[in-house]
């Protein structure tokens, strides 16, 4: 794998391989000592145009139990905000001889645009571009639903026929487009839940099933409802006329958390607006998926720059 | 230094061949086996003679924006691609909005002499949609404006359009709209629809460009005033002029050549030189516009020669810059969209490129075509040519070709400006040839 870009373009083996491979890293974090040096001598740069505190540190936890060298790389303060162009940036840290370059940016297609360039040739990971994707928040999703559902059979399996269903913000969710691509290409049945203003134009096309109403969805007893984090600001933009309406009618309370089937799994990208999409009951559930997720997406991001920095056909640790 | 140019057995747009002398800047004989003592022969066997392109929509960005292009650097790159006089949009610094200005640019392009440098004049002061420029003080000043577009901006005030377009009446010109809804393209990077939505890229949509225009005609038709919409971009756009068009609304339309060609497919790359405003649209959209030109709905094709420097489209797309340029490549375009898919013939395409945008942009000289007595105006294409179209194909200052490493057809081997050569032999004629060529030509 030279970079991973997007979900949209991991076909299904591919994804199964690289969830197979979080799978021996997942094991590796059993041992005593968690740390394997399969990376060492290698360098992992973190380059983060937009703060993210969560995503960074599972980016680096993962490059150092690799053994990899980390540079932290933020654009706030930085050079970057004195004007500094993506091209410089990408020339500087080519020179300094980054061998993986670990991307969050505002702008979609960043880290496109990065592995198209001729400034750098380290394998480029995308780690949330705009409102684009966050493939490996897709693929620790994923990962997550198939420990849940197969446990320590999980390997080599695929999600045909599980029923997950999307709440919130489609439209600027980078989250909601990695999972809608990859959960569908596993064979999940993926069923989008939003008011219309933020559902994106075009999603007809999409790979998954939609509504407006949350209650007949739940209704239908999917196996996953994965609840997308509702940005304060988009109340200023006419989206919806309040939080206090929008967790009414999308946000996952009390009421409708007892709805769900008894085998069901709640998950949130985090970080959660407690109260508006989802309530304290449905967060801290054993139903809930959350800090599983937090944990699965290190042994994820472990398998994702063990797969760009040692090439396709590279042996499993 | 004025030149006598005998041109042998050119293809007229009317199918017959004829032999054509230009002597003292008009063309002086048609017909065959011409001859004339101490003239520069061309052979031009094979080959289209073509009225003199005319493009309503060009920008050159002098003053204020050299580093992305001059006069000269914008009128070499009009010339090399068979145009012989160009609308320069007002979206310079400072704004083309006073005498002053257009004044300046015009003597500008005289003195490059590549082409006829026609200055667009603001609608209102700054581009800023709040108060008319002088519009009056620039249709009459030495550069004649006849053509006032906020290009670049839309004139979003429905009572400033109404104003404008009444104003502009009164010296016989026209207002050419950039039908943009702001508010509806807050943030816009792209056409909104399925791709936008793939990509995550905050949309274009078509209703914006569709109201305005909707608004527009029936402005124009309350205040009996002459409207010109600017790169019409939607299908929806064409049968809202279609249907002011049959209510009798004066109104013309131009469509770029890029919109005639290419998609929104082109942004999944996230290359930013396919980043343009209007953005690129759907195929729907792209045979609904060749459409409209071939039935008359689309009067006019107009570049939107918009040339950025390269520091401008190296980068994200978010903050790439909008525009691409097309004065090179715009005939060989047209001649991909319109001539090869039997939509128009070469007589459409010397109206829709040189006789119609000269009529709507009050230039004299164009409304026969190539006819003895008229300026000698004239381009000579050969449509059997072909190529890989590439930045060897580029003559102004800017890259941003949307049509690199593609195969075009055609390619222009004269171009006649004022009765001098300002390309010979597939080349442009030197600078200082040109210019006192010109120079000679003003007396």
């Amino acid at each position: 794998m030279r970079h991973l870009l997007s979900t949209r373009d991991l076909d299904r083996a591919t994804a199964i391989e690289i969830l197979d491979v979080a799978e021996d890293m997942a094991d590796v974090q059993q041992r005593a000592v968690r740390k394997l040096p399969t990376l060492r001598g290698r360098t992992v740069v973190n380059l983060f145009f937009e703060d993210s505190t969560r995503t960074r540190i599972s980016f680096e936890a993962a490059a150092k139990r690799l053994s990899a060298d980390v540079i932290n790389f933020s654009a706030k303060g930085s050079s970057v905000s004195k004007g500094e162009s993506l091209k410089d940036t990408a020339q500087t840290l080519a020179a300094i001889g980054a061998d993986a370059v670990v991307i969050r940016h505002p702008a979609s297609g960043a880290p496109q645009v990065l592995a198209q360039s001729a400034w750098i040739e380290a394998g480029i990971v995308n780690a949330g571009d705009g409102t684009h994707e966050h493939p490996t928040q897709g693929l620790l999703d994923a990962f997550t639903i198939r420990r849940r559902i197969h446990g320590d059979a999980a390997r080599g399996r695929d999600l045909d026929g599980i029923r997950v269903t999307i709440v919130g913000d489609i439209l600027h969710s980078r989250v909601a487009r990695s999972n809608v691509w990859l959960l569908s290409s596993l064979g999940a049945e993926v069923h989008l839940v939003a008011p219309a203003t933020l559902m994106p134009v075009g999603v007809g096309s999409w790979p998954a099933t939609r509504g407006y109403d949350l209650d007949e969805a739940l209704a239908t007893k999917p196996d996953v409802v994965m609840m997308l984090r509702v940005q304060a600001e988009r109340m200023s933009a006419a989206f919806f006329p309040t939080a206090r309406e929008y967790s009414r009618y999308w946000g996952l309370d009390d009421r409708r958390f007892a709805m769900l089937g008894a085998g069901s799994m709640v998950m949130h990208p985090g970080p959660m607006n407690r109260g508006l999409e989802i309530s304290s009951r449905a967060a801290d559930s054993a139903k809930s998926t959350v800090l599983e997720q937090v944990a699965n997406g290190v042994s994820v991001r472990m398998a994702v720059l063990y797969l760009v920095l040692s090439g396709e056909k590279g042996e499993t640790p | 230094m004025t030149s006598t140019i005998l041109i042998r057995a050119a293809a007229m747009t009317d199918g017959s061949r004829s032999d054509i002398l230009v002597r003292d800047g008009i063309v002086a004989e048609l017909g065959g086996g011409l001859s004339a003592t101490g003239a520069t022969v061309i052979d031009a066997d094979g080959l289209i003679a073509l009225p003199g392109l005319v493009d309503l929509h060009t920008h050159l960005r002098e003053p204020g924006y050299e580093q992305s292009e001059t006069v000269l650097g914008g009128s070499r790159a009009a010339a090399a691609g068979g145009f012989t006089a160009v609308h320069a949009m007002a979206n310079t610094s400072p704004v083309a909005d006073t005498a002053g200005v257009v004044e300046q640019v015009k003597a500008l392009g005289d003195a490059a002499g590549y082409v006829t440098v026609r200055p667009v004049g603001a609608v209102t002061v700054g581009l800023a949609g709040t108060q008319l420029a002088e519009i009056g003080a620039m249709a009459s000043s030495r550069a004649r404006v006849r053509v006032f577009s906020d290009d670049g901006k839309c004139v979003s005030d429905p009572l400033l359009m109404r104003r404008a377009l009444e104003y502009v009446t009164t010296i016989d010109g026209v207002v050419a709209q950039h039908a943009q809804e702001p508010r509806l393209t807050e943030g816009a990077q792209m056409n909104e629809g399925t791709v936008s939505g793939e990509l995550g890229l905050p949309g274009w949509p078509a209703v914006a460009e569709e109201a305005i225009i909707a608004r527009d005609v029936l402005l124009a038709q309350h205040v009996g005033a002459r409207l010109h919409v600017c790169h019409v971009s939607t299908a929806g756009s064409v049968e809202v002029v279609r249907w002011a068009k049959a209510r009798g609304i004066h109104v013309t339309a131009e469509v770029t050549p890029h919109h005639l060609m290419l998609t929104d497919e082109l942004v999944r790359s996230y290359d930013a030189r396919f980043k343009v405003n209007p953005p690129l649209r759907r195929e729907e959209d792209v045979l609904a516009l060749r459409a409209g030109l071939a039935d008359g709905t689309i009067d006019i094709v107009a570049t939107d020669h918009a040339p950025h420097p390269e520091e401008s489209k190296d980068c994200e797309w978010d903050v790439a810059a909008m525009g691409m340029i097309g004065l090179e490549s715009a005939l060989s375009v047209v001649h991909s969209a319109m001539v090869e898919t039997g939509l128009l013939d070469w007589a459409g395409v010397a109206r829709v490129l040189s006789s119609t945008p000269a009529r709507i942009g009050g230039l004299a000289g164009y409304d026969r075509g190539i006819a003895v007595g008229a300026p000698a105006e004239l381009t000579l294409y050969d449509p059997a040519a072909s190529r890989l179209f590439g930045t060897a194909d580029l003559r102004g200052s800017a890259v941003n070709s949307p049509f690199l490493d593609r195969s075009l057809p055609g390619r222009i081997l004269t171009t006649v400006h004022a009765g001098y050569p300002t390309v010979l032999d597939g080349e442009l004629v030197d600078v200082d040839t040109v210019a006192r060529s010109a120079g000679a030509t003003r007396g």
